[in-house]
C-alpha cells in the first residue's frame, strides 16, 4: 500500500527576539521568555535559568498574552462624573489627574497626614509604597497581609524568624515525608508543584491535611480530611504522641531553641514568666558542663533542657519543662481530639508514627563541615527528612496564629527546621523578631512619619496607640484588639473610615485591591459604605483615589482613577527589601521592564507615585536644593539607597557592576539585569546552606549581602516572650493597660506556648456546615476572568457539597441551593463532591463577577452563575449583646477569619428553574465597553 | 451526537433518491419520455440535493472535490465516488430512457447496484465507527438499505413491493432500536475503561476540563431532546411505516385518490424517516461523552 | 495518504503521570499559546468575553472522582490530548487525506490545506482529541509540537512539546515509546503504564501512569507501632527520661 505525507517545515522560525522579564499573573513571580514577532508579544514561556520556576510556567503565566491584550485594560485617567458606583467617568489627561490628586493630598499633608489612608493590595513594591507613605507622613499604610495570611507570617517570625508563605520552602531534594496543611495553591505556585513532582518522582510520601481533596491534596498519598479550624488540635496531639514516645530531637532543642532557657518564677510580679536574662539582656541557660547559669550563646555552653535555678526562693524551670508539662496532658491524646478533628485516633497515631520513623530512622547526613555560633565545628550536617508546608487553611481562622505556632513547634521539636530534608528559609530569612522594625505611628503635619509603619511589637510599649490610648491607625492595627497585627488590617479600613472610628479620614487611596468585591468581607455592606452620604449630602468617605490596570469592580467606586500599565509595559522591582524571589540556596531579586510600549495613555503606578511625591515635595524624593531626586520608578530603582550601598536591587552594584548585595549605585544596573534574563541570583556558599540561624558562615554571608548589619544568631522561640509581655499587661502589670473587656481574652489567647481554642462561635447556632473557598490554580483572584483563555476553564463556580449533605437535602448536581450564614444568604448552583469532609462545602474563590466589570458582557456566566461567598462573611461577628462588636479575626494578629464561616444549606430549585445566582446586582457601566466576538490571536505570518 | 439538519436532510433525501434510482434502474416502473423525466428528476433531485446538503456542514465546501481521493480507506470518500459513479451511470441510463426510449438493461442494473452501494457506503460511514456503539452494528446498513429500498419502492409506485419492504424496514427499525439501546452498555466501553481507572473503584466525572463549551460537547454530547425519544419513536414508526402501509392498503379504485394517497404515504414516510434519522443522531452516544460524564 | 503507514520508525508520544498531575491546566494553556501562534491556523475562540465562551484547545484536563470499595474517595486529574494511535481510526476515515500519520515518528497530523472540515475524523476518535476550529473551518489536533521537537531554531533542551516543557509538576514525559530502552518506555514498564479504551483497538502510543495506591498509612501500623512506645506516661517520668536521654547525647 502506498503511504504519502506532505513535506513539513519542522524548523520554522520561532520568533524575532526573546525578551526576558518577570511574570505578574500572580505573586509567584516566575521568570518568563517573551517571544516577540513584529514587535508584538507572540508567545510566553518559562525562563529555564530563573531561580523560581526553572523554565516551567503555570496556566496563568502562559495566558499572559491574553492579559496584555485584554479589552478590560483602562485607557486613560478617569474622573468620576456620575454618582459613585455608577461607572460613569470622563477620561482626563495625566496633568489634570495629578493636579486633582495633589490638590487633595497637599492640604492633608500640611494639616493632618493621618487623614490619608493609603492601602495596597497584593502589591509587589511594598518597600517603595511604604517609603512613599512614610514620607507623606500618614500612619495609615499597609498592604493586604492583614486579610491574607498575617497569622502565617507573624507566627513564623515570632517563633523561628521566618514563615512558610514565601519565606521558606521544604528541602525538596531530600525530604522523604512532606506534610501539607491547608494549601490549595499558595504564592509559591510553581515551586510547590515542582517540589511535589520531585518528591513523587522519588516515590516519597506526600500527606495532605485539608478538608478538601483536590489539587495537591488529590495527589497526596494520604489524605486527612480534617474538620476546618481544628488543625491546632491535631498538631498538638501529634506533639503529644511524639513526645510521649520520646521522638523529639533533644540535641537540636538544647542547642538551637529556647527550650533550655529558664523562666522567671515570681508569681504576681511583673516579670513572672519572662525569661531569665543576664545584665546584657542575654537569655540564660544552665550549662550542662558546669551546672551553672550561662548566657545561651557563650562558646562551649551545652544548655541543659532540664536545668533549674533557684532565685528569690523560687525554682525557675526551663521552657522545656513547661512544654513537657503542657503537651503530655491527657487533653491532647488522639482519642481526646479525634472527634473534634474528624479524624480517627488510629490515623493520628499512624501519622505520628510515620513522622517518627522518617525523622529518626531515616535520618541521614550530608558531609559538610560547618561552625555554629558558639564556635563549635560540626563535621556533618544531620538531616531529618520530614518537612511541612502550610498556608491559609490554617491561618485564615481566628485561632490561626496559635495553630501556625503549633505547627512550628512540631517542626522544631522534631529538629526539622533548617536541616537537610526539612524546612529551609529563603534569604533574607531567617530574621528574628529583633532584626525587624517596630511599628511607628507618630504623624506630624508636613513631616514624614517617625519610622516604618509596620513591624513586630515586642510588648505593649510598641502598640500603635495615641497618648490617650486610642488607636493611632485607621485600621486599629497594633491595638489591644489585635496587638500583634504585623501586616495591618486592610479589611477594616473601609468600615472604620465609614464609621469614623477611631477617626474620620479625608482621602482613601488604594492600589490594586478589589475592595468593593472579592477582596472584601461583607461585599454588599462595603458597597453601601463606599456610596453612603452624610446629612449634608457628601460622601461619608469623602475622596477615593484608586489605581488599577483593568476595569475591575472597584473602579466604579473611586473618584479618580490612575490607570496602570500591564506587567509587560513597565518597570518593576522585586526587591530583597520587600517580598523577594529567593530560593533556600540563593538570594535573588528581579525586575520587570517594558518589553512592549503601552498603546494607551497609562502610566506605571510607581512612576505616578514618584511624580506625586515630586509635586508634593516629599522629603525622601527631594534633594536639598528642592529638586526632584527621581524622575520615574526606573530612576528610583537604580539610584535609591536605603542605607549606603543598599538599594532596591542587590545585583550588579558598584560602578563596575561587579558587587552583590552592597555596593555603590550602578547607572547601568537595569541593563545588566536585562542582559542577565531579568533577575539576579547570588548563591549561598555550601557551608552556609543549612542551619542558617546558627551557622557562622551563613551569618557572615548575609552580612556581606546586606541582609543584616551584623551577625544575628538567635534561638527558636518555643516560648514567645512578647506574648507573655501582653499577658502580664492583661494581668495588670505595666503602664499601658488593656481595657477591662479585653483582659481575659488577652490572657487566654496570647499564651506564650501554642494552644488550641475553638474560634468564637457566638451567633452561629443552627449554622453547622463549614464553608470554604479555594484558589483555582488557573485563575488569579479577579484578574483571570478578563482573560479569554482562562475564563473558559473557570467561568462559573458551583458550590461543592459533600455526598452526605446532598442526600440529606435532596440535592442533585445543578440544583440551586440557598446558603445562609448569620450574616446573609446566597442562592447558588451545587455540585456533589465525595472527596470532601462530610460537613464542609466549598467553592472556587473570586470567580463570581459583577455585571459590567472586566469588559465582559453582562450575561457572562461569571455574573449570572458565578458567586462570592464573601456575601456571607462579615468583618464583625454577630452581636453578643454586650454592646460591643467583636471582629471576625484572630485576636492576636487581626487576621481576617475567612474560613470560620458557618452556614446552613437547603434546596430551592431545580437546574432549569433559576437563571441567576443571588444576590444579583445591577450592572455597572463599563468605562471600556466589552470585548470582541471572536479571537484568533496570531501575530506572526 | 448533534443532529445537524444538514446531515439528517442529506441521509434522508439521498437515501430516498438512491432508492428510487435503484428501482428506476431496474425498470420499475417501466416508464419513458416525460413520465420518466419526472421520475428521474425526483430521484436526481433527492439524491443530488441530499449530497449538496451534506456539504453545508463542511468547514471548506470549496475543497469538497478532494474527498474523492481516499476511496481505499475512507467510507466517506467511497460514498462520494460511488455516488458520483451512480449518478453518472444513471444519468446516461436516464438519457436513454427519457430521450431515446432506450433501456440499456445492463447499465440500469449496474446503476441500480451502485445506487444501493452508495446507500451502503453512507451507512458504513456510521456503522464503521466503534466510537458510537449504537451505530457500530450490522443493523445500521440494514436499516439504511431497507429504508432506501422501501422509500424507493414507495416513490416508484411499486405498491406491493413497497408494502413488503415497508414491513421489512419497520422490523429492521424496531430491531435497530432494540439492539441500539443496549449497544453502549454491551460495548465494554465505559468511564472505567475510558479513564483506565475502573479497576480502582467507581469512577465519576468530577469537574469538566472547562466551564465553557467546546466542539466536542456540541457535536458529540447531545442530550437535549433525548427525553422525548419514546414519543419520537412512536412518531417515526407511525409516519414512516404504519401510516404509509395503511395508506397503501386502503382499498381504493379511484386513480386520482390512489395517487393522492400514495403521495400522502410518501410524505408520511419522509417525515417518519427524517424523525428516525433525527433519533439516529440524537440518540447516538459517542464514547467521548464518557469523559465528560455524559452519554 | 489516509492509509496508515505499515509501521513507523519511531513512536513518539507522551507519558502522563496521573499520580503526579495536580490539575493545574498549565499544559492546556501553554499548548493553546504555542499552537495559536505556530503550526497551522490559530486556535480561535468564539464569544471570548460573552455568555458562552468556547474555543479550540488541543489538550484538556479532566478530573474524576474514584470511590474505592473501601476508604475515602479520590480525585484524579486527567490531562488528555491526541494519543497518536498506532491504529488511528481518525486517519483512515478521512476522505481527503488531510489526516495522516507520519511514517518517521508516528505523529498524527492534519494537513490543514487539504481538510474540508467534515468532522468525520473527530467522530472516529474515541478520545475527543480533535476539535474543529470554528473560525478556520479545519480540524485541529495535538501536533505533538512537531514544529518544536525538531526545530533547529530552539535550543536542544527546548525541543520538547510545549506542554511538557511547561508542566510544573513534571507529570508529562515525552519520548520514543517504540524504543524499549527510552526513558518513557522504562517509566511505562516500571509504573504499569496503561492504554485508554484498549478495547477500541486504536493502540494508543501515549500511555498513562496510574495513580499509586492511596491512604495506606494505617496499613503500616504494625511496623510503626513500636516507634510510639511511650518512654514515660507522666510529665515527671518524662523529665526523668529526658535527663537520662540527655546524658547519652
Ligand atoms: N492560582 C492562584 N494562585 C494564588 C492566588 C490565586 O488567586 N490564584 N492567590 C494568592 C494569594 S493572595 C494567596 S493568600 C495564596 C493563598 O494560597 P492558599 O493558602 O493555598 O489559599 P486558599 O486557596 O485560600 O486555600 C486554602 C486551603 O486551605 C484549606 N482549608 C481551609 N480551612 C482549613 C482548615 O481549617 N484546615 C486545613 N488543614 N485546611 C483548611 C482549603 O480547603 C484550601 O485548600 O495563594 C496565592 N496564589
Ligand atoms: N471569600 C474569600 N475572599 C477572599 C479570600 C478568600 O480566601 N476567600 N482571600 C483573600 C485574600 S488572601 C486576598 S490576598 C484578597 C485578594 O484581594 P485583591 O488583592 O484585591 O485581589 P484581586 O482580585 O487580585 O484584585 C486586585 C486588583 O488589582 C488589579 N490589578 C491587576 N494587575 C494590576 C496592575 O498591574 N496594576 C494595578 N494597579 N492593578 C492591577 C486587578 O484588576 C484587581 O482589581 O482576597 C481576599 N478575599
Ligand atoms: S506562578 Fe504562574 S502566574 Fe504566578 S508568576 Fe509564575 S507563571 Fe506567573
Ligand atoms: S501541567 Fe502537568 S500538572 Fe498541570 S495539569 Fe498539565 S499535566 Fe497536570
Ligand atoms: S487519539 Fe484520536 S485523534 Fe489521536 S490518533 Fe488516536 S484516534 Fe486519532
Ligand atoms: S475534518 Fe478534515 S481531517 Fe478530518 S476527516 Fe474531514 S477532511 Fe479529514
Ligand atoms: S504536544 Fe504540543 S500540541 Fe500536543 S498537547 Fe502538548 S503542547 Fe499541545
Ligand atoms: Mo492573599
Amino acid at each position: 500500500m502506498i503511504h504519502q505525507q506532505p513535506k513539513l517545515d519542522t524548523s520554522p522560525k520561532v520568533s524575532d527576539e526573546v525578551r526576558k522579564t518577570t511574570c505578574y499573573m500572580c505573586a509567584c513571580r516566575c521568570g518568563i521568555n517573551v517571544h516577540m514577532k513584529n514587535g508584538k508579544v507572540a508567545y510566553i514561556e518559562g525562563n529555564r535559568d530563573h531561580p523560581v520556576n526553572k523554565g516551567v510556567l503555570c496556566a496563568k503565566g502562559s495566558a499572559g498574552i491574553m492579559q496584555v491584550n485584554a479589552p478590560s485594560r483602562l485607557r486613560a485617567p478617569l474622573k468620576r462624573v456620575g454618582p459613585r458606583g455608577s461607572g460613569e467617568f470622563q477620561e482626563i489627561s495625566w496633568d489634570e489627574a495629578l493636579e486633582i490628586a495633589t490638590g487633595w493630598l497637599k492640604p492633608i499633608r500640611e494639616t493632618d497626614p493621618s487623614k490619608l489612608a493609603f492601602f495596597t493590595g497584593r502589591d509587589q513594591s511594598q518597600s517603595f509604597t511604604s517609603f512613599w507613605a512614610q514620607n507623606f507622613g500618614t500612619p495609615n499604610y499597609a498592604a493586604h497581609g492583614g486579610f491574607c495570611s498575617v497569622n502565617m507570617a507573624a507566627a513564623g517570625i515570632y517563633t523561628m524568624g521566618g514563615a512558610f508563605w514565601e519565606f521558606g520552602q521544604p528541602d525538596w531534594d531530600h525530604t522523604k515525608l512532606f506534610i501539607l496543611f491547608g494549601v490549595a495553591e499558595d504564592h509559591d505556585s510553581n515551586p510547590i508543584k515542582m517540589g511535589i513532582g520531585k518528591i513523587k518522582a522519588r516515590g516519597a510520601r506526600v500527606v495532605g491535611v485539608n478538608p478538601i481533596r483536590s489539587g495537591y491534596n488529590a495527589v497526596a498519598d494520604d489524605w486527612y480530611g480534617i474538620t476546618p479550624g481544628t488543625d491546632g488540635l491535631l498538631i498538638l496531639s501529634l506533639i503529644h504522641v511524639l513526645m510521649k514516645a520520646g521522638k523529639i530531637d533533644l540535641d537540636y532543642l538544647a542547642r538551637y531553641t529556647n527550650a533550655p532557657c529558664l523562666m522567671i518564677e515570681n508569681p504576681g510580679a511583673d516579670d513572672h514568666g519572662l525569661l531569665l536574662r543576664d545584665a546584657d539582656g542575654k537569655v540564660l541557660v544552665i550549662d550542662r558542663a558546669t551546672g551553672e547559669l550561662a548566657p545561651f550563646d557563650r562558646p562551649g555552653v551545652r544548655p541543659d533542657l532540664t536545668g533549674t535555678h533557684v532565685q528569690n526562693g523560687q525554682t525557675c524551670h526551663t521552657v522545656m519543662y513547661k512544654t513537657v508539662n503542657r503537651y503530655l496532658s491527657e487533653e491532647y491524646t488522639p482519642e481526646a481530639v479525634a472527634d473534634r478533628c474528624g479524624i480517627p485516633a488510629a490515623r493520628i497515631r499512624a501519622l505520628a508514627a510515620e513522622i517518627a520513623r522518617v525523622a529518626f530512622d531515616e535520618a541521614f547526613e550530608i558531609e559538610q563541615e560547618w561552625t555554629d555560633f558558639r564556635g563549635e565545628t560540626h563535621k556533618l550536617m544531620k538531616g531529618r527528612p520530614v518537612s511541612f508546608h502550610s498556608m491559609r487553611g490554617i491561618s485564615a481562622h481566628a485561632n490561626g496564629f496559635q495553630t501556625c505556632r503549633a505547627l512550628h513547634l512540631l517542626q522544631i521539636l522534631l529538629g526539622t527546621v533548617e536541616v537537610p530534608g526539612g524546612f529551609r528559609f529563603k534569604p533574607p530569612y531567617p530574621k528574628p523578631v529583633e532584626a525587624h522594625p517596630k511599628p511607628h505611628c507618630k504623624a506630624t503635619p508636613g513631616a514624614p512619619l517617625d519610622g516604618p509603619h509596620l513591624g513586630f511589637v515586642r510588648g505593649p510599649e510598641d502598640l500603635a496607640l495615641k497618648p490617650d490610648g486610642s488607636p493611632a491607625r485607621i485600621d486599629k492595627a497594633f491595638t489591644w484588639e489585635n496587638p500583634m497585627s504585623s501586616h495591618g488590617l486592610m479589611h477594616m479600613v473601609i468600615s472604620n473610615a465609614h464609621a469614623g472610628d477611631p477617626y474620620k479620614i479625608d482621602t482613601l487611596f488604594m492600589y490594586m485591591a478589589n475592595m468593593s468585591w472579592n477582596s472584601t468581607m461583607n461585599t454588599r455592606g462595603v458597597i453601601d459604605m463606599l456610596t453612603d452620604k452624610d446629612e449634608s449630602g457628601d460622601y461619608v468617605i469623602p475622596r477615593i483615589i484608586y489605581s488599577d490596570a483593568y476595569s475591575s469592580e472597584m473602579v466604579a467606586y473611586a473618584d479618580l482613577i490612575l490607570p496602570d500599565t500591564t506587567y509587560l509595559e513597565r518597570h518593576d522591582c522585586i526587591s530583597l527589601l520587600d517580598r523577594p524571589i529567593c530560593e533556600a540556596d540563593g538570594a535573588a531579586d528581579a525586575i520587570r521592564w517594558p518589553v512592549i510600549e503601552p498603546d494607551r495613555d497609562v502610566r506605571g503606578f510607581q512612576t505616578v507615585l514618584v511624580q506625586l511625591a515630586n509635586k508634593l515635595k516629599l522629603p525622601g524624593f527631594t534633594n536639598e536644593d528642592g529638586a526632584a531626586k527621581y524622575t520615574d520608578y526606573a530612576d528610583y530603582i537604580v539610584n535609591h539607597q536605603r542605607k549606603p550601598g543598599i538599594g532596591p536591587l542587590a545585583g550588579f552594584r558598584g560602578a563596575a557592576g561587579d558587587k552583590a548585595g552592597r555596593g555603590e549605585v550602578n547607572p547601568d544596573q537595569l541593563d545588566r539585569y536585562i542582559e542577565n534574563g531579568g533577575f539576579f541570583v547570588e548563591h549561598v556558599p555550601d557551608a552556609a546552606r543549612y542551619y542558617k540561624p546558627w551557622n557562622a558562615a551563613y551569618q557572615d554571608w548575609a552580612v556581606g549581602m546586606g541582609l543584616y548589619d551584623s551577625p544575628q544568631p538567635y534561638l527558636f522561640q518555643l516560648y514567645s516572650e512578647p506574648m507573655r509581655q501582653f499577658q502580664l499587661a492583661a494581668e495588670g502589670h505595666g503602664e499601658r493597660q488593656p481595657p477591662d473587656h479585653l483582659r481575659a481574652r488577652i490572657s487566654q489567647r496570647l499564651d506564650p506556648l501554642p494552644i488550641w481554642y475553638e474560634t468564637d462561635q457566638h451567633g452561629n447556632e443552627g449554622y453547622t456546615v463549614n464553608a470554604l473557598t479555594q484558589r483555582p490554580m488557573a485563575m488569579y483572584h479577579s484578574w483571570g476572568t478578563q482573560n479569554a483563555w482562562l475564563r473558559q476553564l473557570h467561568g462559573r463556580n458551583p458550590l461543592y457539597v459533600p455526598t452526605k449533605i446532598m442526600r440529606e437535602q435532596g440535592l442533585e448536581d445543578g440544583d440551586w441551593a440557598r446558603v445562609t450564614s448569620p450574616h446573609g444568604q446566597i442562592v447558588v448552583p451545587v455540585m456533589e463532591m465525595a472527596a470532601l469532609n462530610d460537613n464542609t462545602v466549598w467553592t472556587w474563590n473570586a470567580i463570581g463577577k459583577r455585571k459590567g466589570a472586566w469588559a465582559l458582557e453582562p450575561d457572562a456566566p461569571e455574573a449570572t452563575k458565578g458567586f462570592l461567598l464573601n456575601h456571607l462573611i462579615h468583618e464583625l461577628l454577630p452581636p453578643k449583646g454586650d454592646g460591643l462588636r467583636w471582629a471576625n479575626s484572630d485576636p492576636v494578629t487581626g487576621q481576617a477569619a475567612w474560613f470560620d464561616l458557618k452556614v446552613k444549606i437547603e434546596k430551592v430549585a431545580g437546574p432549569e428553574e433559576m437563571t441567576e445566582s443571588q444576590p444579583a446586582f445591577d450592572p455597572i457601566k463599563s468605562p471600556v465597553g466589552t470585548g470582541p466576538k471572536t479571537l484568533a490571536w496570531k501575530v506572526g505570518e | 451526537m448533534h443532529p445537524a439538519p444538514s446531515v439528517i436532510l442529506f441521509t434522508t433525501l439521498s437515501g430516498l433518491g438512491f432508492g428510487l434510482l435503484a428501482f428506476l434502474g431496474l425498470g420499475l416502473p417501466d416508464v419513458s419520455g416525460w413520465v420518466a423525466f419526472v421520475f428521474f428528476a425526483i430521484a436526481f433531485g433527492l439524491a443530488v440535493g441530499g449530497l449538496l446538503a451534506s456539504t453545508f456542514h463542511l468547514g471548506h465546501p470549496e475543497r469538497a472535490w478532494k474527498a474523492f481521493s481516499q476511496w481505499r480507506t475512507s467510507w466517506l470518500s467511497r460514498e462520494g465516488c460511488s455516488a458520483v459513479a451512480a449518478l453518472i451511470l444513471m444519468g446516461i441510463y436516464a438519457i436513454g430512457v427519457i430521450f431515446m426510449d432506450q433501456r440499456w438493461g445492463l447499465l440500469g442494473w449496474l446503476g441500480a447496484a451502485l445506487s444501493l452501494f452508495t446507500v451502503f457506503t453512507t451507512s458504513m460511514i456510521y456503522a464503521q465507527l466503534k466510537t458510537i456503539p449504537r451505530w457500530n452494528m450490522n443493523l445500521t446498513p440494514a436499516m439504511f438499505l431497507s429504508f432506501s429500498l422501501a422509500g424507493g419502492a414507495l416513490l416508484a409506485g411499486q405498491n406491493t413491493t413497497a408494502i413488503v419492504l415497508l414491513l421489512i424496514a419497520g422490523a429492521v427499525q424496531l430491531a435497530y432500536w432494540k439492539q441500539g439501546d443496549t449497544a453502549l452498555a454491551n460495548s465494554g466501553t465505559n468511564i472505567g475503561t475510558a479513564t483506565g481507572l475502573g479497576s480502582r473503584g467507581k469512577v465519576r466525572a468530577f469537574e469538566p476540563p472547562h466551564t465553557g463549551s467546546n466542539y466536542l460537547l456540541r457535536e458529540f454530547v447531545h442530550v437535549v431532546g433525548r427525553k422525548h425519544a419514546a414519543k419520537l419513536r412512536m412518531l417515526a414508526l407511525g409516519f414512516g411505516f404504519v401510516l404509509p402501509l395503511a395508506l397503501l392498503l386502503v382499498p381504493m379504485h379511484d386513480v386520482v385518490i390512489k395517487h393522492l394517497l400514495a403521495l400522502l404515504a410518501v410524505i408520511a414516510h419522509l417525515i417518519g424517516i427524517a424523525t428516525s434519522r433525527w433519533l439516529f443522531f440524537a440518540q447516538a452516544e459517542h464514547v467521548v461523552g464518557l469523559y465528560y460524564g455524559k452519554r | 495518504m489516509t492509509q496508515l503507514p505499515q509501521s513507523t520508525d519511531r513512536k513518539m508520544g507522551l507519558v502522563i503521570d496521573l499520580d503526579t498531575c495536580v490539575g493545574c491546566h498549565a499544559c492546556v494553556i501553554s499548548c493553546k499559546g504555542w499552537n495559536t501562534e505556530n503550526y497551522g491556523a490559530p486556535l480561535s475562540d468564539q464569544n471570548p468575553y460573552g455568555a458562552d465562551p468556547s474555543g479550540t484547545f488541543l489538550n484538556r484536563v479532566h478530573s474524576y472522582e474514584v470511590q474505592p470499595p473501601e476508604g475515602h474517595a479520590q480525585l484524579i486529574h486527567f490531562p488528555k490530548s491526541c494519543l497518536h494511535c498506532e491504529d488511528a481510526p481518525c486517519v483512515t476515515v478521512c476522505p481527503t487525506g488531510a489526516s495522516y500519520k507520519r511514517s518517521e515518528d508516528g505523529i498524527v497530523l492534519v494537513n490543514e490545506s487539504d481538510c474540508i472540515g467534515c468532522g468525520l475524523c473527530a467522530w472516529a476518535c474515541p478520545y475527543g482529541a480533535r476539535e474543529l476550529d470554528l473560525a478556520e473551518g479545519v480540524m485541529k489536533k495535538c501536533t505533538l509540537c512537531v514544529d518544536r521537537i525538531y526545530n533547529d531554531n530552539l535550543p536542544e533542551v527546548d525541543r520538547v512539546p510545549s506542554c511538557v516543557r511547561t508542566c510544573p509538576a513534571g507529570a508529562r514525559h515525552f519520548g520514543d515509546l517504540g524504543d524499549p530502552d527510552s526513558e518513557v518506555s522504562q517509566l511505562v514498564a516500571e509504573r504499569g503504564g496503561m492504554d485508554l479504551m484498549p478495547e477500541m483497538g486504536t493502540k494508543p502510543v501515549n500511555k498513562y501512569l496510574p495513580p499509586r495506591p492511596k491512604d495506606r498509612i494505617e496499613d503500616q501500623t504494625d511496623i510503626l507501632a513500636p516507634l510510639l512506645a511511650p518512654v514515660a506516661e507522666e510529665p515527671k517520668g518524662f523529665i526523668a527520661w529526658l535527663d537520662k536521654a540527655l546524658e547519652k547525647l
